[in-house]
């Protein structure tokens, strides 16, 4: 609207006006700057010199040289691991989110009731979030040790059930870790974020719904559900991006094993780059973990629309 | 009819007492049952971190030591350059989380309060920023790292935060700037108040609750992070305390005992400072997010 203003011959309280907002966009910059640089020299450099690996054989030590798409062919044809380590991603990820996402709005909800002492729970839950990953890690591996652990003997306690030997076969590795992970996030930053979506909705559409005869059940299906479902959305998309990733509890757990059966994408990246050193291709992992990512997050956004509701917004 | 109706509503009163109750009761029922879950792990481990070595490895595990062994403690700090880790882990955070909380109130304010060309696009950018895999980046980042010589030292690990300390950390920022009215600033502006007295003396006292979030989750992201350090440092006395634990915990037994004891105490050391801080500044920390309420 500004360039039509420039556009005119300026008079003097025109150019007063220009100027002002010509400092306005100046100072617009300078206070974005920070992440603009960050993100020239941090993301979009190194994100452009990766794409251009992906097309090199590249071990750090001599110079890359130009294969063409070798490595992408390479993945799809030789390479024993790159389609069961995607395959146990999207395992990990498909169970882990749904279950995590769910329990999180569940325990929101229950802390969402008024009662006494709902800060205390509040704290017993975020609990296991506060825990450093490698130390819940290092922790879980111990609760569910199959001769010293605590969780068979429960189980067997409780169930009669003899519990599996967790991390130690192949089957159980990853439930395992998704129990972990299950652990540490129902809890955490994600149950708060629904808390605030849960508060966020206004107490007339609840009152309005009652005086519509409409029952517990009722206002909870047609007002609360409907009226957070831009923060369900938005666990739901952070969510399979941080599972899709999962590294840290894998990699200490496990390190990969017992018989690749945890060696998830993101360590099959790692392991390439910086154990076998071949950069080249390990770029050009990292570029197709980067178009699924974004193709999912895509679907994702399209689909909203049918289902997220953003009232009045 | 009028001593029907007038008769009516006490008996519901009463009934929907009796159900309230119930409905609070069955409430706090669910929450004790789930809470001492979820605090249980952590609760055994303390217990583990208790006992001798002999107590650890018993069928069926003890719930309690017989005698709880603070020696434990005394020992895995000795044995283990535990105080090194920790130093370096703090180190990390107290040059870092600075430049996190300031540049990204900079980068938020520049989204909520200006108007300027390509704002929108950056702002999309930054958004996608948080879908694109560390792993992308990752590779190049180590490599430029190394070329300038930061291999082994913490400048990898401090730097970055620098550049607005990540996008999610702008966005829950420049939504909490959103939400003070506009009307402040313009009071300011007519007072004479430049842009930087707003964002200093309006903005700022006023996103209290949203920048201690950001300063909580800064601090945890730190404490927590382990592929950077595990990459960037290689010698044992640069280790950050994630590295370290881990260390610990791959480290063969050397002497032939067994270590799970000491292994878990270590555990609790870690995890203890991050629970410390967050009950110090809970009551901000969800305010912060509530008051923003997060979507895209």
């Amino acid at each position: 609207m500004d360039t039509s203003a420039a556009a005119v011959a300026p008079t003097a309280a025109r150019r007063g006006i220009s100027a002002r907002r010509r400092r306005h966009i100046l100072e617009g910059y300078l206070f974005l700057s920070p992440w603009l640089v960050g993100y020239f020299a941090l993301t979009f450099g190194p994100a452009a010199a990766s794409f251009i690996f992906s097309f090199t054989s590249y071990n750090v030590i001599s110079p890359p040289t130009f294969i063409g798409l070798q490595n992408y062919v390479d993945a799809f044809t030789t390479d024993q691991q790159f389609w069961p380590s995607l395959m146990k991603t999207v395992y990990y990820a498909g169970v882990s989110v749904p279950l995590g996402v769910t329990g999180s709005l569940l325990v929101a909800l229950l802390l969402n009731i008024k009662v006494r002492g709902t800060s205390v729970f509040r704290t017993l839950f975020f609990m296991p979030s506060l825990v450093p990953i490698v130390a819940s890690t290092v922790l879980w591996v111990w609760m569910l040790q199959p001769d010293w652990g605590l969780v068979n003997p429960i189980l067997w306690k409780l169930t009669g059930i003899q519990g599996p030997r967790w991390f130690q076969t192949p089957e159980w590795a990853i439930p395992a870790l998704i129990s972990l992970a299950l652990w540490t996030s129902i809890g955490g930053t994600r149950m708060i974020i629904f808390l605030a979506g849960l508060q966020g909705v206004p107490d007339e559409l609840y009152d309005a719904a009652s005086i519509d005869g409409a029952g517990k059940w009722a206002r909870f299906r047609h007002v609360t559900v409907p009226m957070i479902t831009p923060t369900i959305f938005f666990n739901l998309v952070l969510g399979i991006i941080g599972a899709l990733q999962v590294f840290t509890s894998a990699f200490v757990a496990t390190g990969g094993g017992p018989a690749y059966a945890t060696w998830f994408y993101a360590l099959h990246i790692y392991k390439n780059a910086f154990q076998y050193f071949n950069m080249g291709y390990a770029s050009a992992l990292a570029w197709m973990f980067a178009a699924l990512i974004i193709f999912l997050t895509w679907v994702q956004l399209r689909t909203s629309r049918m289902w997220v509701y953003y009232g009045g917004e | 009819m009028a001593a029907t109706a007038s008769a009516a509503p006490p008996v519901r009163t009463i009934r929907s007492e009796g159900r309230r109750t119930a409905v609070t009761a069955l409430t706090c029922l669910m929450l004790a049952v789930l809470g001492v879950s979820f605090s249980f792990p952590f609760l055994w481990t303390l217990s583990s971190s208790l006992k001798t070595a002999q107590e650890v490895h018993v069928f069926p595990p003890l719930l309690l030591p017989e005698v709880p062994q603070w020696y434990n403690y005394v020992r895995v700090w000795t044995e283990q350059p535990i105080g090194r880790w920790l130093l370096n882990s703090a180190t990390i955070i107290v040059f870092s989380l600075p430049g996190a909380v300031v540049t990204s109130t900079l980068v938020a304010f520049s989204f909520a309060r200006f108007d300027y060309p390509g704002r929108d696009f950056f702002f999309m950018v930054l958004l996608s920023t948080m879908m694109i895999p560390f792993e992308v980046t990752l590779i190049p980042q180590y490599l430029l790292f190394q070329r300038l010589g930061w291999i082994d030292t913490f400048a990898p690990l401090i730097i970055p935060s620098y550049a607005g300390g990540g996008a999610f950390t702008i966005f829950l920022l420049r939504q909490f700037f959103l939400t003070i009215p506009r009307d402040f600033d313009d009071a300011a502006l007519v007072d004479g108040a430049n842009t930087f007295q707003i964002l200093w003396q309006i903005i700022v006292p006023l996103s209290r609750p949203a920048l201690t979030t950001v300063a909580i989750l800064q601090f945890l992201g730190h404490w927590n992070d382990f592929l950077g350090p595990f990459i960037y440092l290689n010698k044992q006395q640069l280790f950050t305390m994630s590295v370290g634990l881990r260390f610990f915990q791959t480290m063969p037994e050397s002497t032939g005992e067994p270590k799970e004891h000491l292994l878990m105490a270590a555990t609790v050391i870690m995890s203890v400072p991050a629970i410390v801080l967050f009950f110090a500044a809970q009551r901000y920390f969800i305010r912060g997010i509530v008051m923003t309420g997060l979507k895209f």
